[in-house]
């Protein structure tokens, strides 16, 4: 798993079955970004819900979040229909889980990707980055404090 | 992971305030699983008495669940009426129902006065505290709901009936 202080590796994946989406676009501002094993989740609160709550907090600290997951472009389409989503889910579905292979967080027996999270600053550097057991959902407070804490180095 | 902030007087308390066990739910109106919750939380404080207190702190998901907001909103209403309780039953009692038109036929079945009512529905203050209570659930390690915190701790284990009152009792054993 890539550490803090990694440059994070440019991707370009699909978003939507006709449009592609690059890390690189996302200059000047934090990404958040969020690997996860699989869409349809069973529980009310999975993952991507809670994000999809919580970007007007991380929107207070310039930061953008990002979904991506082995699943297939149409498959993410009516998942993120089903749960109202407001941010993009890319697919790594071709060659699979490549982007998350780069970042070290594919899992290679599931064929999924792990449940990793990803903080990354303005300029693309890797600030913050945590693995969460497959089950447990991590939830949106350590990317706060790690979005605070970078607020805090700012102004420093 | 623990709670933050800790439980004050602006939550809502059932029960005996100087109950040697806290339990904290944060949850959704909305939610099929937190109606599933209601009644054993209700089990519990029975079976517990006063060596329970219970708060309820909000935590809407509203993407998914569209109604859940204005329904919490109208419990911190009910609130201003001293009905706070009466309110938050009777909404996970019909949570099938939380449309505003609903909201107000429950209002007036608890008596509240209903022109402040809806106009406490409106209100950004109260808003603001259903919103403050959804960043500290954020705060606080809250993923989804229902999510509960014994004594400030967040609990991982199963909240059926029998599981969570045998934890609670091995709790009060250690107090």
């Amino acid at each position: 798993m890539l550490s803090p202080g990694t440059t994070a590796p440019d991707f370009t994946l699909y978003s939507t079955p006709d449009q592609k989406v690059s890390l690189s676009e996302f200059k000047g501002k934090r990404v958040i970004l969020a690997f996860y094993p699989a869409d349809w989740s069973p529980v009310c609160g999975d993952q991507m819900a809670l994000y999809n709550e919580t970007l007007r907090f991380f929107h207070k600290h310039n930061a953008e979040v990002i979904g991506i997951s082995v699943d297939g472009k149409w498959c993410h389409l009516a998942f993120s229909k089903d749960r109202n989503l407001h941010f993009p889910l890319l697919a790594d579905f071709e060659p699979k889980g490549a982007v998350a292979d780069q970042y070290g967080v594919f899992d290679e027996k599931l064929g999924e990707c792990k449940r990793a999270l990803f903080v990354i600053d303005e300029e693309g550097i890797i600030r913050w980055s945590y693995l969460s057991p497959v089950g447990v959902n991590p939830g949106a407070d350590g990317i706060l404090d790690a979005l605070e804490q970078m607020d805090a180095t700012v102004q420093k | 992971m623990s709670l933050r902030p800790p439980v004050s007087e602006q939550d809502h308390i059932q029960g005996n305030p100087g109950a040697a066990i806290e339990l904290v739910e944060y949850g959704d109106y909305q939610c099929p699983h937190c109606g599933h919750a209601y009644p054993i939380v209700k089990q519990l404080q029975e079976a517990l008495g006063d060596k329970l207190k219970f708060i309820f702190r909000n935590f809407p998901l509203s993407e998914i669940h569209p109604d859940a907001r204005l329904a919490a909103v109208a419990a911190e209403a009910a609130s201003r009426q001293g009905k706070y309780w009466e309110m938050h039953d009777i909404i996970f009692e019909n949570q099938e129902q939380l449309k505003k038109s609903n909201l107000l036929e429950y209002a007036r079945q608890i008596g509240l006065d209903l022109p402040r009512f809806q106009t406490d529905l409106e209100s950004s203050d109260l808003m603001d505290i259903v919103e403050e209570d959804f960043e500290s659930g954020v705060r606080s390690g809250v993923n989804g709901t229902p999510t509960f915190f014994v004594d400030g701790r967040k609990y991982g284990g199963s909240w059926e009936p029998e599981a969570f009152a045998a934890f609670l009792n091995s709790r009060l054993k250690e107090a």
